[in-house]
């Protein structure tokens, strides 16, 4: 009994220095297994896409209204973006507010700019008649990039709340945990947007 | 550097990490967008090196990014449960992939 309190306590000196080691680690596993579920909710989307993008009911394939210059810098945004990210977080873990809040800013921008070119290209699509009603095709293209850019905008949501609490709490051991969550959710989005392109994008236009 | 520091940047990364991340993303990214619009390779190089370069980039993401790792206890928990899902991912989209192509080959020919 008293070596067990004994090794808790030579950890707890070991890791002062990390001050969220208490329960903040089990947030945040907890948080990353929420997000391999979200996986899985990609998974069986791309299954769908997969199965579906070759019946395009004889309207447009992907062939015909992919561009890909325009995804390489709606790309672009979302890499940069996962690279401001990290440093907002190493600037959280530093204790350095104003520097987190202007890295967090950024990202918010970058993240933004992706949604409004993402939402550009959907009217886009639309306008000339491409919508998700067309054939089985563009269904399964809008669910799938469309359930990534709902996934982003909600990530852009709590970005904003997160700059908020900074700005308004400081970098607590609480907020940092919140903010490291959310590290964790923009990089995955980062990750499912490789698949995006790759599968949907590069291959469609092949 | 410290035990502690180690384990530090395992489980949090440094600006050196995340640079060498970043680079290594965008050299993986121009290289499959270069492939497909140039258009100069067979549609088999292209699709394996697309999908070979997807692979690296996620496990670059996963290592730079994510500090997915084996050597902290919190980093080999996330592994296994990251080790885990992509098993059942491959299972959900390739078994259904197959089955469906299988049963449309049946059906059209």
């Amino acid at each position: 009994m008293s070596t067990v309190s004994a090794q808790i306590d030579t950890k707890a000196v070991s890791h002062e220095h990390h001050e969220h080691h208490d329960t903040s680690g089990d947030t945040i596993f907890g948080f990353w297994l929420y997000l391999m579920t979200d996986c899985l909710l990609f998974a069986s989307f791309f299954a769908t896409y997969a199965v579906l993008f070759m019946n395009t009911a004889g309207g447009v394939s992907g062939k015909d209204i992919f561009e890909l210059d325009f995804v390489a810098v709606e790309t672009a945004a979302l890499l940069i973006s996962s690279i401001t990210f990290g440093f907002a977080m190493i600037a959280a873990q530093r204790q350095k507010k104003g520097w987190t809040l202007n890295w967090l800013l950024i990202t918010f921008c970058l993240g933004a700019s992706f949604i409004a070119m993402e939402l550009y290209e959907f009217t886009h699509l639309i306008e000339h008649g491409n919508g998700p009603q067309g054939s089985a095709f563009l269904s399964s293209f809008f669910a799938l990039v469309g359930l990534h850019g709902l996934h982003v905008t909600a990530g852009l949501i709590w970005m904003t709340v997160m700059m908020i609490e900074v700005a308004r709490r400081g970098l607590g051991n609480a907020t940092v945990t919140r903010l490291s969550c959310l590290s964790l959710f923009w990089h995955f989005l980062d990750i499912v947007w490789i698949c995006v392109f790759t599968v949907v994008y590069l291959m469609g236009a092949m | 550097m410290s035990h502690n520091e180690i384990e530090h940047d395992a489980s949090h990364g440094s600006v050196k990490t995340y640079l060498i991340g970043f680079l290594l993303s965008v050299i993986l990214t121009a290289i499959p967008f270069y492939v497909v619009i140039s258009g100069d390779f067979s549609k088999v190089t292209t699709l394996w090196s697309i999908v070979i370069l997807a692979i690296v980039q996620i496990w670059v993401h996963l290592k730079y990014f994510l500090h997915l790792n084996f050597i902290t206890e919190s980093g080999r928990l996330n592994s296994f449960s990251f080790l885990f899902s992509a098993m059942i991912i491959i299972m959900v989209v390739g078994l259904s992939v197959w089955i469906i192509y299988a049963s449309n080959a049946m059906m059209m020919y």
